[in-house]
């Protein structure tokens, strides 16, 4: 079993190919079709795709702050391939392929962070929690999904997730002692995608690795290289077998590189070198991926013909998102309650007779 | 001066002067914060004073009370006006409380600074205005500039105070206003409102970065032939009850203007404080130009909530006309 034979508190890693596509551990090689895989990469490319444009999209000026998932692709879409249609997933804001997966389009995503909470109203995904700023308020509420499906007795999972910063938060410890208590079907996936913004996981926590804190909570955990996509498989179809058979929670340190900034606000170049990121780059998750699959030979397609294919999907989602239905008053009134009280009702009277002495006035 | 300039002058005196202050908080050191507020003094000051703290707002609030107890003056951020409630156990049950309940035995010496209010565009918990739940806890000094001036002046107040103070930033101002500012120590009280303009027709009670709208709808009064009197209030709590009470004598109506949700609000403070003070003098009902009691919108939907000059005028004008 891959929780006792990869033991954080040894800081082994769980690694399936390396930097260049070869297979190091043919005995772990995951059960999965060549269509599978080669699906798996078009998928990561959609999202780096999605990805890029969006980052360019806020260039232009024409969307709001954005944080880009550059780097950290197999680790949503691996997951994307084992979670079922009725598993919830409890996302923080850094898991846009694995939220496509689930149902989610970019046009909602675009929507959310165009500054439109319609973004957050995933018409073809009722599993799927809005995206999560508050950093490690999600995980609590993933466990309380768990409890509900514990109750029920299905045999749903839960898939949630928290960055390497995230970690230091009181929400984390409590949320996994409370999964650990509970036995819950929770799949906990931490992305140490090495920063919480500028600061580096060396200061974050002096331990000797994220997975070894499932330790303290009585929980399997296991540290797996975030940037090889069979490990994350591997790793994601044992841990959803685990907890879809009653045996609780698992942690999962998926160890990748935020290659982007933090959000288009942010300048890494203040924070971190060159090298640094030249050095991360060739373990790239989509490269690994690619060589992988033209040594076996299972790569066929075009690149460039998809990339041109999906920059098409994804600019008609953005402007989908450009032309929804413009920012009503209503908007900002008919969602705080599901019955409004009257002194909020009048609120929005008051101002709408501003809005005509406004009128009138010009 | 910015304001982000005059705070980061304001902490480099005290780093200077004062061995004891620290400061701290999430980015707050290698890149000087995410509005860069810190910027230059971990590398004049060294990591032990300025530094990045894990990302945990509790324990930096809560290892600040322990520091501050224990004869340092720490001065931590919370990353944004959202980000604080994580800290909010720690600041209500004991930032607020230490000084009392050990019968004065220990004092919390601490600032808590962080960047509050919207108008910038940003994502879900990034445009709050807190004020009311951080003024309405006992023990808490509560403070919002609305120049570089009185920013770098107060926060040194902050600094310099035995008490614990909450130290709010006007984030949609940090850059928007600049200002001849002495580079020199300076301080201002705290606890003392000012009267920007004089007026005799109505008191305009604002801060932070609802100031300057402010100025913009007195543009608008003057042309309507309305005198308007400006009070800064610079400090929320404690409250300067004389010199709103001075104003309201004179002129007899008063509007709030307050980016926050409305009820329970500072505006409802003021207007109690109305009643007090200058019930007899009161020639309208006070007004509150403030939030509505909504979730503050995204990008989208702030054009409704955040408060405009004409939506200050059309209140001023309807107190007046009243």
């Amino acid at each position: 079993m891959i929780f006792e034979e990869f033991n954080p508190s040894e800081d082994k890693m769980l690694k399936i190919i390396d930097n260049d596509g070869r297979v190091v551990r043919p005995d772990l090689f995951p059960e999965i079709s060549d269509d599978t895989i080669v699906e798996a990469y078009k998928a990561m490319l959609f999202e780096r795709v999605a990805d890029e444009m969006a980052v360019s999209f806020q260039r232009q000026g024409r969307m709001f702050t954005y944080p880009p998932n550059k780097g950290q692709e197999a680790i949503h879409i691996a997951a994307g391939n084992v979670i079922r249609e009725n598993d919830w997933l409890v996302p923080a804001f850094r898991e846009v392929g694995l939220m496509l997966a689930k149902g989610v389009t970019m046009k909602e995503i675009f929507l959310y962070y165009n500054g439109n909470e319609q973004g957050s109203n995933f018409k073809n995904a009722p599993r799927v929690l809005p995206i999560n700023v508050p950093i490690g308020t999600q995980l609590p509420h993933a466990v309380g999904i768990g409890y509900s499906i514990k109750y029920r007795k299905k045999e749903d999972v839960v898939f949630t997730y928290i960055g390497d910063g995230g970690t230091s938060e009181g929400d984390f410890s409590e949320a996994l002692n409370f999964a650990g208590v509970w036995q819950v079907p929770v799949i906990f996936t931490i992305q140490n995608n090495q920063y919480a913004i500028s600061v580096p996981v060396s200061t974050q926590t002096n331990s000797v690795n994220l997975a070894v804190k499932s330790v303290a909570f009585g929980i399997p955990g296991i540290k797996v290289d975030g940037n090889d996509f069979f490990a994350m498989y591997l790793v994601y179809q044992k841990a959803s077998e685990h907890a879809r058979t009653g045996k609780g929670p698992v942690l999962i340190e998926a160890l990748t590189y935020r290659c982007g900034a933090h959000t288009t606000s942010d300048d890494p170049s203040r924070y971190r070198t060159k090298e640094e990121e030249a050095e991360w780059e060739l373990s790239d998750p989509l490269f690994r991926l690619k060589k992988f699959m033209e040594h076996k030979g299972i790569w066929k397609e075009n690149e460039e013909k998809l990339r041109e294919k999906y920059k098409k999907e994804v600019e008609q989602q953005f402007l989908d998102a450009e032309n929804f239905t413009p920012y009503s008053l209503e908007d900002v009134f008919d969602y705080m309650y599901v019955e409004m009280p009257d002194d909020l009702k009048k609120q929005k009277e008051e101002y709408q007779q501003f809005l005509a002495w406004k009128g009138n006035r010009k | 001066m910015t304001m982000v300039q005059a705070i980061n002058n304001a902490l480099d005196i005290k780093l200077a002067e004062d061995g004891n202050v620290v400061v701290y908080g999430e980015d707050v050191g290698v890149v000087g914060g995410v509005f860069r507020v810190t910027e230059g003094l971990q590398k004049k000051y060294g990591a032990e004073r300025v530094f990045d703290s894990p990302l945990a707002e509790s324990a930096i609030v809560g290892t600040g009370v322990g520091m501050a107890l224990s004869g340092l003056r720490p001065v931590v951020e919370m990353q944004f006006d959202g980000f604080s409630y994580p800290a909010f156990n720690q600041v209500i049950s004991n930032v607020s409380r230490m000084h009392n309940r050990s019968r004065g035995r220990f004092r919390i010496p601490m600032v808590i600074r962080f960047p509050y209010g919207g108008g910038i565009n940003a994502i879900e918990h990034h445009s709050e205005s807190p004020e009311a739940l951080y003024s309405h806890i006992p023990g808490l000094k509560v403070i919002a500039p609305s120049t570089p001036h009185d920013a770098k002046g107060l926060l040194i107040s902050a600094i310099e105070s035995d008490d614990p103070v909450i130290f709010m930033e006007p984030k949609r101002i940090y850059r928007a206003i600049k200002q001849e500012v002495s580079t020199d120590k300076f301080t201002i009280p705290i606890g003392k409102a000012k009267v920007l303009t004089e007026g005799t027709d109505v008191t305009v009670v604002a801060f932070g970065a609802m100031i300057r709208e402010c100025q913009r709808a007195m543009v608008m009064a003057k042309e309507a032939g309305i005198s308007v009197e400006l009070i800064d209030l610079r400090t929320i709590y404690p409250i300067d009850r004389e010199t709103i009470r001075v104003s309201l004598q004179k002129t007899g109506r008063l509007v709030v203007v307050a980016e926050a949700q409305r009820s329970f609000s500072v505006g409802s403070e003021l207007i109690a404080i109305a009643n007090e003070e200058a019930f007899l003098h009161l020639e309208a009902p006070p007004r509150r130009v403030m939030g509505f009691d909504t979730i503050i919108p995204l990008a989208q939907g702030e054009k409704y909530f955040m408060i405009t000059p004409e939506r200050i005028f059309y209140e001023i004008e309807k107190t007046v006309k009243f």
